[in-house]
This record gives C-alpha cells, structure tokens and sequence, in this order.
C-alpha cells in the first residue's frame, strides 16, 4: 500500500495508526439492546446538563404557583384551613407533578425536534430495535423530569413539608413513575407529529386543562358531578392524590385534618386505594410507551 | 485531459464488475428490482452489481428512481419486487445484518449540533455496539482521517458546512461498515470544500478495504468513481467506466481559428461533410475521433488555421445524452447553454 503523502506531511497530534482497526460489529441481542437504550438515555442526560437555560426556565412556573400563588391566597383561604396547615403545603404535591410534567414532555418533543434536523434518522437506521431507542428515550425524559422535581423537593421546608427521608424517598418514586407516564404520552404523540411548534402547541393545550382538573389546586370532594367526572378522568388526578396523601401522613395535624385536606380519590363513595392510584399511572405509561414503540416500528 | 485515475484502469474495475474479481461476492447486487408507490412504478426492473472495492456513483434526475433505489438499499423502503443484496446480505430478510454492514451519509446532515464530535461517535458507537475496547482506537482512527481530531471536544454547531459532513463521513466508517453510501456527499457546500471532502474520499479508499456507493449532482465529481450507472425513468439507462461512457457519446468537439472563418465553415461542408458554425467566435464542429481528424484538416484545408482545439465528451454530454433530456448541442449558443442550466437547477429543486 502506498504511503499516504498528505498524511506524511498533516502534523499528527499523535502515533499515526497505519493498521485500519478491524471491528467486527456483534448481531442483534440483549446486551446490545442495552447498549443501544443506555446511550439515548446518556444523551438525554447530556443535553439536560448543557441546557441550564431550560432548567431555570421550567421552574418558574412551579415556583410561581407555589409561593406567589400559595402565599398570595392564603390570606384568603386561610381562614378555611385546619389549624398548622399552609396552602403551600396543600399546593406542593400538585406543583411538583407540574414541574414534572414541563420537563417530561419537552424531554420528549426532543424527538420531534430530532426529527425536523435529522438526527432522528440516525437512530432509525442503526441495526437496534426501535423498542430500545424508544425505551432509552423514555428513560431520558424520567430521570431528567424526575431531577427537575428533585429542585422543587429540595424546596420542601419553604411550603412547610418536613424534609423526612421516608417522604422524600416516596416522593422521588413516585415522580419517577409519573415521569416514566408523561414522557411515554410525549413519545407516543411525538411518533406522529413532524413539526416542534406543533408538538409544543399541543403539549400547551393539554397540560393545563391536566394540571387544573388533577386537584393539585383544590381538594377533590365536594366538587359539582360535572368536576367530579373530570377530575377522575386526569390522570394525573391519580399521581397527585398519593403524593399528597404521603405528605399530609407526614404532618403532625388532627385525623379530621386530614381527611380534610386529602381526603383522596372517590369513585362513587368508594375511596381508590393509593396502590390502585400508582397502578393506574404504571399501566397508562406502559400502555403508552408500547403504543409509542409500534408508532415508530411503522416510520420508514 | 487524462481523467482516468492511473491507479485504477478501467479493464480491472469492468473485470471485477464482471464477477471476475476473486472469491468474493460482490458488494452489491440488484436484480430486477422494481419499487412501486401506489400507481406511480418509482423503479422498473433495475439489475446492477457492485464489486467490492469499488466507487460507484449512481446519477440520475431527481424522480427518475435513484433516490428509492439507495432507499431500498440501505433498508429505509421495502422492495415491491426484485432482490437486492448489499454486503451479501438481502435488504428485505435480513435487515439488520445489512444495517451493520453500511455506512450512511446523507445529504442532510444527521448530526446532533448540541453534542460535541466525539459525543456524535460515541453515540453511533453505542447504537452499532462497537466492541467496548475498539471504540477509542477506532474512534481516533476515523477522525485522524478527516482531519477532525483535534477539534473532537468541539459542540457539532461549532463546526463548518464542510466539518460536519466530513464527521459524518467519519462516523459512517466507524463501525468499519463493508459499503459507505454517500448521498450527495458534496451538495451544498462551496467548490473548495467539494474538492476537500473529495481528497478525504479518495484517502480514505486507500486506507479502507470499502465499497463506495454514491450519489451526485456534479459531474466532475462522477470522474472519481470507477464505474457509473444513470438511472432515468425507472430504468438504468448506462452503466460503465466514465471513460467508456464518453467514448460511447462519441464524436469529439473541435474548434478552429482560421484566416477566414467563413471559407472555413463552407470549405469543411464541401470537403468532408461537416456541418460547423461560429461558436464562442471559432469555428466549431463535432467529428469522430477528433485528435486524428486534425491532421488531414491541416492538409486538406485550403485556409490558414491559427489554432486548434479538440476536446472530449464529458461526463456532462453523456448524462444529457442518456437521460433523454436535451443533448448538450456542441452548437447551441451562450442563451441556449444558460437556459439549459436553468433547467437543471429547477429540476434539482
């Protein structure tokens, strides 16, 4: 083989390797499947990190509900609630869902966004099963979602939630979990949509009508029917009432406190237990990354 | 103008094209290919090979079916009918084996500009899962090649038109694929440029044991590939050696200034049967074998010729000529030559 002369000449920041480095690329399986799932995560990861901007941004709503909101009303509502009990303690659980649910579904119109500059593609063409870049993505979109949420947990004593390791263990699960369902849905309307604007005005229109009928704002009994069906139509209703549920256990207030203040979801008298709740979340989310991986199977 | 690389004769590249070329398969292989989108026949029977080692340029209009055709090569589309086989390995049964076997680059870029270079590899690196301890290596390897390592820690949206498709090229080779295709390697990127990413091409045919399928617009960039097919409604209209393909075009074009260009032109009518004219203000003909026809016109020309000039079809000629659009007219004069280009780029769009 002839010696390549501009290489000769190119100053080498290093030995210059002469030999081509045989790499034979292994077939399909698990460990490659892993692989392939592990890196679409990191990548999540990555971009999380160098997005400070994005990070900062989505929290300002949060915190807007939270302490201006929360603060601002409690003169009003002050005068309703139990002795000990702060309106910002009640809205937590709900703004935390809410930070979740930015971050969950920007994380996942990354994808329609992948696609519009073509990097999508990228991944489409690689010899993986799209169930494990759609899997990867997912868990992309949990563990940054689920970090965001970790900001508003470190904020807990400023809404008077006490900073208990058994709460605040819950509390990540159950973010998790919510994370995991929130991105899920954004995958699986990701896989038809071709336009980021579009996604995000969808994305728009949906997560306040979710938020405002979830009860993160109000307790869920004594409602009008007509709030009753809908609140237990939002699934993130059945996400919001167990964390709040798990702060309120960790409270030192009268049982008729809180009842009071979580009173839980009712289906027609019948109180859903909170393992039902967190069922019902992990099934839609399931359901919904399954339907996200057959949307992307079709593409191409 | 010499353009046959002296590396590679065109015998040896028709040889292995041929099957001759050894024990092994050839790198690609079509047979009787057809792609059908509804009641529009995208593709109409098409049979090809591509022996391993080779570069092989695939021009065509736009819709004339090359574009399904790499589709279909690279497993982005399913075949209606026909087979289809790239690294010994059939597009339709065994999917994935093909995918490890390939190298993409598209004409639109696929990089991900928030991450740095390396981060785009190791990304790649992951999804073929590239052996753990042959992705540093490997990794240095391909971006050695394009000159791109020292700017591995740079953010992808840092880089320059011409960077980012050389570090795709690099990562189209990492997992050491057996063919590269590039689809319009060069498009969109100034003649500078062009001509880099092409010295990148041809090095990178030295280093590699590759197969190099591609697609281009420009026709001097088809004068780097051994061999050439043109695809025209569906159908491959030619398939050979650039060179052979001109020689097919035939005649050569010649140009005159004499003492009296208008004697001239009715002296080549009465004399040899020549139809010329006035072009570019010399007297211009197109005449087989045009270097031994300039000789007898000396001697036979009764009028003073101040200088000559002969030259080749190019590959330009023999596009126009089999894609049955307008045979570039040695004749045709300075508003035709812009109309024509015109025509050409709106065709692109």
């Amino acid at each position: 083989m002839a010696v390549p002369t501009k290489q000769a000449a190119a100053p080498s920041a290093g030995p210059v390797l002469t030999e081509t480095i045989r790499v034979a690329v292994p077939g399909r399986g698990i460990r490659q499947d892993l692989r392939a799932i592990g890196i679409v995560w990191r990548r999540e990861l990555i971009r999380f990190g160098r997005d400070r901007l994005r990070a900062v941004t989505s929290l300002i709503q949060p915190v807007l509900f939270l302490f201006v909101l929360g603060t601002g009303l409690s003169a009003l509502a002050g005068r309703g609630m139990p002795a000990g009990v702060n309106l910002r303690t009640f809205l937590y659980p709900g703004v935390l869902a809410m930070s979740v649910l930015f971050t969950a579904l920007f994380s996942a119109g990354s994808i329609v966004w992948d696609r519009e500059f073509g990097f999508l593609r990228e991944m489409l063409v690689a010899p993986v099963s799209r169930g494990a870049i759609v899997l990867g993505k997912c868990l992309g979109g949990t563990t940054v979602a689920t970090l965001q949420g970790i900001v508003i947990l470190l904020l807990a004593g400023l809404a008077g939630v006490p900073y208990s390791p058994v709460l605040i263990f819950t509390l990540i699960g159950e973010l998790l979990l919510l994370g995991f369902t929130l991105t899920a849905f954004g995958v699986m309307v990701a896989a038809r949509i071709t336009q980021f604007q579009a996604f995000m005005a969808l994305t728009q229109m949906l997560v306040m009508p979710l938020f405002f009928l979830s009860g993160a704002l109000y307790p869920l009994n004594g409602l009008p029917a007509w709030l009753t069906v809908l609140t237990r139509i939002d699934p993130l209703t059945y996400i919001v009432d167990p964390m709040r549920s798990a702060v309120f256990s960790h409270l030192n207030i009268t049982p008729a406190a809180l009842r009071f203040m979580s009173p839980g979801v009712t289906w027609a008298g019948w109180t859903v237990p909170i393992g039902l709740s967190l069922g019902i979340v992990a099934v839609m989310g399931t359901a919904m990354a399954a339907i996200a991986i057959a949307e992307f199977r079709k593409t191409e | 103008m010499a353009t046959c690389t002296d590396a590679e004769p065109a015998g040896v590249t028709q040889a292995g094209a041929a099957g001759a070329g050894g024990d092994r398969q050839p790198a690609v292989l079509v047979r009787g290919l057809t792609k059908r989108y509804g009641e529009i026949e995208a593709v109409r029977g098409i049979d090809f090979e591509v022996a391993a080692g080779e570069t092989f340029g695939f021009l065509g209009p736009n819709g004339a079916g090359k574009s399904t055709t790499i589709k279909i090569l690279c497993t982005l589309a399913q075949p209606t009918s026909g087979i289809a086989r790239v690294a010994g390995h059939d597009v339709r049964r065994e999917r994935d084996a093909v995918r490890r076997n390939i190298g993409l680059v598209f004409q639109d870029t696929t990089l991900d500009n928030y991450l740095t270079a390396e981060q785009n590899l190791r990304f790649h690196a992951e999804l073929y899962a590239v052996p753990k301890a042959a992705v540093g290596p490997r990794m240095r390897q391909v971006l050695d090649m394009v000159g791109l390592w020292d700017r591995r820690g740079s953010l992808v949206s840092t880089y320059s038109g011409g960077m980012q498709r050389r570090l795709e090229i690099a990562r189209g080779l990492l997992h050491a694929p057996r063919v590269l295709f590039l689809d319009e390697p060069t498009v969109g990127l100034d003649p500078q440029t062009r001509s880099s990413i092409w010295e990148y091409i041809n090095e990178l045919k030295r280093r590699e044991d590759i197969t190099i399928f591609l697609t281009t617009h420009y026709m001097d960039e088809a004068e780097h590939c051994d061999r050439i097919a043109i695809i025209d409604h569906g159908k491959i209209q030619a398939i050979d050696t650039p060179e052979a393909l001109k020689a097919s075009v035939g005649k050569d074009r010649v140009q005159i200034s004499t003492a009296d260009d208008q004697a001239a032109i009715a002296e080549l009518g009465e004399k040899f049967g020549i139809e010329a004219a006035i072009h570019e203000s010399m007297v211009t003909f197109s005449v087989e074998a045009g270097e031994q026809f300039v000789p007898r016109l000396f001697a036979e020309l009764g009028i003073a010729i101040r200088s000559v000039s002969v030259s080749r079809p190019s590959l330009d000629d023999v596009f126009m000529s089999y894609t049955g659009r307008t045979i570039r007219d040695t004749e045709a004069s300075a508003a035709d030559a812009m109309r024509m280009m015109r025509q050409r780029f709106r065709g692109r769009r």
